[in-house]
């Protein structure tokens, strides 16, 4: 495998390696020359503008988009102003830097988003320069105009811009320029022929790079790397200092020997890197330089454009593109020529064993007498992971596997994740999708990211098949690719509504966390209600689907959904919502046509608005609900006249409604007030608001019998209780006589037990007895026993033979009636025996 | 602290720990010292999940409780009102915030809504201009509460009279995400069962909260294996009938709320020895029942007529105990006695406590007002004469007894009757009117309107038939040692149980009949377990939940 380490150059104690991606797709007929050239890091997307007739009105010139791979993705000629830089969001989206300060936003199939501006002074001054950057906070562009001011925008989704101080002596714009993130502050640092300053938001700072020499002369280019943690600076004389980006250590300086500023520079590092250098480019060289004061020369043909990564720089040019990058250690150990590092024997292993030659034991033997085998193959997978070419990856990774079969208890899971990892890379590094992610690149992204980018790219079956295969949670993974899917498909133009939402439902079905009111707020912003409709049918949640509803201004369809939910507080929300938006007859009809909805609307009225209650019944021709609310409006009444009045509103309601009960009853009711009304006007007697039977009470206590009488016949009392009433009231006021003469009048409905037990109560035995002769048989020893009369009580029983009877006599008696317990026990074997 | 929820064959500490743990992060949002505004009907609920104690730990320094005007003033650098969604205690709220501004203006305003937040309300807040003064609005999802070991409560007495008089089915939205918020918990509950509008209602808004929730599926081992959901208007009778357990009895007669209880004093009074009873307690006894009292678990659900017995074994048990003292001989046997005298002074104080009540309620239950009610009530549930006007109801009418004990005869004797005859209805509304007020025709109506009182419509009374299937007499119950649920009623078995025993064997295909004639469609829905649960769930044993909607008939 000799022919691993032919491409690689050696850098100081390192080695640098430029690995092909792709041979371009595309067909550019003036290669990359006098294009504005934009390509998004982490193997995004390419952006070329021909800049050779851009000031010809005639001609415009075309904006293409292509992927990595140079697969077109859109071309469409540019219509609006001259255009300073091109640029790309995190999200995939290009920005267009344009002279005047405004800047356009394209997605990736070049449909245009939105636009912002960077100040209304830029249109007078102009933009010069403009520069696009990424930080924590999101996507930001800097920019110096035509008055050499300096204006900020660190995250263009949330756009604040920032106009930083003046600069003093600039004029026109600096020599170069760059943008830096620290301490969570965006600056900018710029050289003004042999100053370098460092501008922030609120104050400009000439600063000066440690161990600069002062025969270096003025500062020409200047790039920082991909973290901006380190900075390089080109100066007139060819000398290329490094350093920290904070200006407080110096990395290195190296005389290149060229005067000429280059093209480009470019950080080239990677994580954990022993040798980082930079790349410099000029028309027909690439040089590498190393901090070692080290270079490699390339030759180059043709105009090339580079792309920074966290890991190398790619180089694009019209026909390849390329991956140079120091060579990860891993790599190094395992494939530098005569290394004896585990992983380099257990490769050499597993190929002498494929051979069948017993070597591969002696390597084996060698590797395990070290105790390095578990080293041994952890260093072939993360080679594996390294390595662009699958024939390679397939090898180390098979040496991994054979070496991990020696081993008792290796932990697969770092092997088994970069065998799916490496699968998924490759995948999207193929030419028709064009993602040349490294795998360094991949772990930084997040697998996350990488779905998303792939969605933007509307690789949808691709994404879908690596959540899969990745096995990620479906809310996580598969829903978001359908959601994106989904909000793209309602977009679609040319398809009707009907086909759109069948063809969502068939797909999203009913995959977690999909939401279906988010795909329909999408269809409604596209002007699509109908659609939007159709789609929020689907949703599950009604708490999405009822505001949204509502917001299209369908808020019948948005109280159906809102009572299918049984969630009664939207129910609420919309009644009040339509409540403010209908007519009052419109919203009567609406409620009519929802029970659930309008018996709701009633509950909040009779806590609320009694008023509206009574409309609604009346509406719904509810008279027995009207009778009731007429009633209820009765006892809120203090005047009498006013009571009665309503009273005889529920009259007639009651009739509508052929409740007769009811409606005797009411009438019966008034009947009782204006008695009641009477007699307190004539007696004060305080009547007023009592139950006819309390009435007929309070009128017996105050001796009123003839006017309680009348009650009792007008009122068709049942005899029953009005004789225990006057029994009761009787009694209460020791009236003895006169209740002698009441058990008189007629045969007593109650019997006379009761006579006996009032009197009783009323701790009168001598009137209780005068009772006890009139009560039935069967009541008779009760009696007896009421007034404690056992000899009397034992009489009846035995007369009656009565065995319980007998038994309740028996419990009654104490110690000191011996002679008549004996008599009743006899009498009540007696009656055992018949 | 609760530890009696988690002796039960269900771990019901993890429902009030994840309750309490949700309220200590709300309480914690609100950094610095605290007063809690309260809604009074929320204080009894809320004991059951945390006391003072715990809100204490969170810096809650006062207590108020919601009222118009001004709130009372306190040191405190939040104020949190706890309460429902209701639009009247927005206004309150309102007014309180408007009064309180004008004095301090450095306290923050916090909401906490229970059991969910309310768009209404919130707009209503608005409407009033103070939407904007709160820092935190937020929701405390309080649906079902652990009542005891094997008991989950709603505490949410009004249900009955809004889902069937008032048709406002919000408690069965509460219901549906109760039983979400413990399928979350405790695993997705396999199998539904369910009869009744309001249990279809709540069954079907599970299966699409289901949906909704779809992707969070929860990989817990389903602790329930079945669900049942029970209408309360499937089984008006039960809660008509005198309640003849000892808890049930202490509820009849005292009432139980929240499982607290307050019980006349008298008989509490502390005896000491040599100190004349001149100052008796005049506040009302308040007693916590569940059953982390030993004692209180043995007898709560035993049929009165057998708590005698039980109180007097374990008199004897405990006072033996108490001996022992004296055959402990060696230092180490004194030691042992000794470290048990906490746990036998707890038994002897809980011994005294329901040998107390149990006086108290043997002095009524042998009553003989309670003994012919009681045998008015049995005849009614056997089908004697419940087709005519009754004697006692009469009887009990003209002696102006307390209507809540009339109208629970009338009710039940037109349950047991399939509605009375109009004559017999009118005649008893009639009675009633006149001697209670004509206010209460509004009562009336709204029984009738509920169906717990009903003219008769067809001639055939359902009642005997459903009462001989389901064997809801027994003749022969065991009252000390029962064999039979129809000992809680000596002799009824109620018809919610019975559904539940059947459903359990043989199944419910063997009552066709009978399930037609009871109100609402019954109904079997199974959950699908996400893939993987399937496998395990096969060693599990299977433990069946019963959800019935126990709503109390509140009447007015």
């Amino acid at each position: 495998m000799a022919f691993i380490t032919a491409n690689w150059n050696p850098l100081g104690e390192a080695f640098y390696r430029k690995t092909e991606l792709y041979e371009m797709c595309w067909t550019l007929r003036d290669g990359l020359r006098d294009s504005l050239v934009a390509a998004a890091p982490y193997g995004g997307p390419i952006a070329l503008l021909r800049e050779s007739h851009r000031r010809s009105p005639s001609s415009r010139p075309q904006l293409e988009i292509y992927s990595a791979s140079g697969v077109a993705i859109a071309s469409f000629p540019w219509k609006s102003g001259p255009v300073v830089q091109l640029g790309w969001t995190v999200s995939d989206e290009l920005l267009c830097v344009q002279e005047d300060g405004s800047v356009l936003i394209y997605d990736l199939f070049g449909s245009f988003k939105r636009h912002f501006s960077m100040g209304q002074e830029v249109v007078q001054s102009q933009v010069l320069e403009a520069k696009v950057f990424h930080s924590p906070y999101g996507t930001g562009i800097a920019i110096v105009t035509g008055s050499s001011r300096f204006t900020l925008a660190t995250n263009i989704d949330d756009l604040k811009l920032r106009r930083l101080p003046e600069v003093p002596g600039l004029q026109g714009k600096p020599s170069c320029w760059v943008v830096l993130t620290q301490d969570r502050q965006t600056k900018v640092l710029l050289s003004n022929g042999p100053e370098l300053y460092i501008l922030d938001n609120t104050s400009c700072t000439a600063v000066c790079p440690p161990g600069l020499s002062p025969q270096a002369g003025s500062i020409v280019h200047m790039s920082v790397s991909f973290s901006y943690k380190y900075l390089a600076l080109f100066t007139d004389t060819g000398h290329l200092w490094t350093g920290s980006s904070d200006l407080q250590d110096k990395l290195s300086e190296v005389d290149t020997k060229k005067t000429t500023t280059p093209k480009q520079m470019v950080w080239c590092r990677r994580p954990k890197s022993q040798q980082p250098s930079v790349v410099l480019m000029w028309d027909r060289l690439l040089m590498v330089t190393g901090v070692c004061n080290d270079t490699i020369q390339f030759p180059i043909e043709d105009p090339c454009v580079l792309v920074g990564e966290l890991d190398g720089v790619r180089i694009i040019s019209s026909v390849y593109q390329e991956l140079l990058q120091e060579v990860p250690l891993v790599c190094q150990d395992i494939f530098k020529i005569a290394s004896m590092a585990p992983g380099a024997l257990l490769l050499e292993a597993h190929r002498e064993y494929e051979k069948s030659s017993q070597k591969a034991d002696e390597y084996l033997r060698e590797i395990k007498e070290q105790s390095m085998l578990g080293e041994a193959v952890r260093q072939c997978v993360e080679a594996a992971s390294h390595e662009y070419d699958t024939s390679t990856q397939k090898s180390l990774l098979r040496a991994a596997s054979f070496g991990k079969c020696f081993l008792t208890d290796f932990n697969p899971d770092v092997f088994v994740s970069t065998c799916r990892e490496l699968r998924v890379l490759n995948a999207v590094r193929e030419s028709s999708v064009g993602m040349p992610l490294t795998h360094t690149q991949f772990k930084q992204m997040t697998l996350q990211v990488l779905i998303d980018r792939l969605v933007y790219r509307q690789f949808y079956q691709l994404a879908i098949e690596i959540c899969h295969y990745l096995k990620i949670p479906d809310y996580q993974g598969v829903s978001r690719v359908l959601k994106h899917w989904a909000s793209c498909k309602v977009q679609q133009k040319d398809l009707s509504d009907e086909s759109i939402a069948r063809a969502v439902c068939v797909k999203v079905g009913d995959s977690p966390g999909v939401s279906y009111s988010h795909i329909a707020a999408k269809a409604y912003e596209c002007g699509r209600t109908e659609l939007a409709i159709k789609l929020l049918d689907f949703e599950a949640r009604a708490g999405e689907q009822v505001p949204l509803l509502l917001k299209m201004k369908r808020s019948q369809l948005a109280l159906s959904k809102a009572v299918e939910s049984g969630d009664t507080d939207l129910v609420y929300t919309v009644v009040t919502y339509l409540k403010n938006e209908m007519n009052r007859g419109d919203f009567f009809m609406t409620l009519r046509n929802q029970p659930v909805a309008l018996s709701l609307y009633r509950q909040f009225c009779k806590l609320q608005e009694q008023d509206t209650l009574k409309d609604l019944y009346n509406q719904d021709d509810d008279h027995h609900e009207l009778a009731n609310y007429y009633v209820t409006a009765s006892y809120r009444e203090k005047r009498l006249d006013t009571r009665l009045s309503l009273l005889q509103s529920a009259v007639d309601e009651y009739n509508k409604a052929k409740n007769e009960f009811a409606a005797k009853a009411t009438e019966d009711e008034m009947r009782l007030l204006r008695f009641q009304r009477k007699l307190d006007d004539e007696k004060g007697a305080g009547l007023l608001g009592l139950s006819l039977q309390a009435t007929m009470e309070a009128l017996l206590a105050l001796g009123l019998h003839k006017q309680a009488e009348q009650l009792y016949r007008d009122f068709r009392v049942p005899d029953k209780r009005y004789w225990w009433l006057k029994l009761k009231s009787l009694a209460e006021k020791e009236e003895w006589e006169e209740l002698e003469k009441f058990s008189r009048s007629k045969k007593s409905p109650i019997g006379y037990l009761a006579f006996i037990e009032v009197c009783m109560k009323c701790n009168n035995k001598y009137e209780a007895k005068k009772y006890v002769s009139k009560v039935t048989p069967e009541q008779k020893v009760k009696a007896h026993l009421a007034i404690s009369d056992l000899e009397g009580a034992a009489d009846a029983a035995i007369e009656r033979r009565n065995d319980s009877e007998m038994g309740a006599v028996l419990s009654r008696c104490s110690a000191s009636h011996q002679l008549l317990i004996e008599r009743l026990n006899r009498a009540r074997a007696a009656a055992a025996k018949k | 602290m609760a530890a009696h929820l988690s002796y039960g064959r269900v771990n019901l500490n993890i429902l009030r720990e994840a309750a309490r743990k949700e309220l200590r992060e709300f309480l914690d949002k609100c950094a610095g010292s605290k007063a809690i505004v309260w809604d009074e009907y929320l204080t009894g609920p809320f004991g059951l999940i945390a006391q003072y104690s715990l809100l204490k730990e969170h810096e809650v320094e006062k207590m108020f409780t919601l009222k118009s005007g001004r709130l009372p003033s306190a040191e405190v650098k939040n104020i949190i009102f706890f309460v429902r969604p209701r639009l009247e205690l927005m206004d309150i709220i309102a007014e309180n915030v408007f009064r309180e501004d004008k004095l301090h203006s450095s306290r923050d305003f916090h909401i906490l809504f229970v059991p969910r937040r309310s768009l209404l309300c919130e707009q209503r807040l608005k409407e009033q201009g103070v939407l904007g003064s709160f820092i935190n609005i937020d929701e405390y999802i309080l649906d079902l509460i652990p009542y005891d070991g094997d008991l989950l409560s709603m505490e949410y007495e009004s249900a009955f009279r809004e889902c069937y008089l008032e048709n406002d089915q919000t408690s069965l939205y509460h219901t549906a995400k109760g039983l979400m918020t413990l399928q979350a918990l405790y695993g997705t509950i396999p199998q539904i069962y369910g009869k009744g509008e309001c249990a279809r209602h709540v069954a079907n808004m599970m299966l699409r909260m289901k949906r909704e929730f779809a992707g969070s599926q929860n990989q817990i081992l389903p602790v329930f294996d079945t669900l049942l959901l029970l209408d309360r208007n499937v089984d008006l009778l039960t809660p008509l009938a005198t309640q003849l357990t000892y808890e049930g009895l202490i509820d009849e007669i005292y009432g139980i709320s929240n499982g607290y209880v307050k019980l006349p004093p008298e008989k509490f009074a502390q005896k000491k020895q040599g100190e004349a009873s001149k100052d008796l307690p005049t506040e009302p006894k308040k007693l916590q029942l569940n059953s982390a009292e030993e004692l209180y678990a043995e007898i709560r659900d035993k049929n009165f007529n057998a708590v005698g017995a039980a109180l007097s074994k374990k008199a004897k048990i405990i006072s033996a105990a108490f001996e022992e003292r004296h055959n402990a001989k060696t230092v180490g046997e004194i030691k042992q006695f000794v470290s048990q005298l906490p746990h036998m002074q707890a038994a002897r104080s809980s011994l005294a406590n329901h040998t107390s009540i149990a006086e108290l309620i043997k002095d009524i239950t042998t009553s003989e007002a309670f003994f012919d009610n009681l045998t008015v009530e049995q005849e009614f549930m056997t089908g004697v004469d419940t087709d005519k006007v009754n004697i006692y109801i009469e009887d009990s009418i003209a002696q102006k007894d307390p209507l809540i004990k009339i109208l629970r005869l009338v009710c039940m004797q037109s349950v047991c009757n399939n509605g009375l005859k109009q004559k017999v209805l009118d005649y008893y509304k009639r009675e009633i009117l006149q001697t209670y007020g004509y206010e209460h025709i509004l009562t009336l109506n709204n029984l009738e309107k509920v169906g717990l009182l009903k003219p008769q419509t067809s001639s055939r009374n359902n009642y005997p038939t459903i009462r001989k299937t389901l064997k809801l007499w027994m003749e022969d119950a065991n009252e000390q040692n029962p064999n039979d649920i129809s000992y809680v009623y000596s002799g009824y078995a109620p018809l919610s149980i019975r559904l539940t025993q059947v459903l359990a064997r043989p199944g419910w295909r063997s009552i066709e009949e009978v399930l037609k004639m009871l109100p609402g469609p019954h109904f079997e829905e199974r959950q699908q377990l996400p893939a993987g649960l399937h496998k395990k769930r096969k060693d599990q044993y299977s433990l069946g939940l019963l959800f019935a909607l126990l709503l109390t008939t509140q009447n007015k």
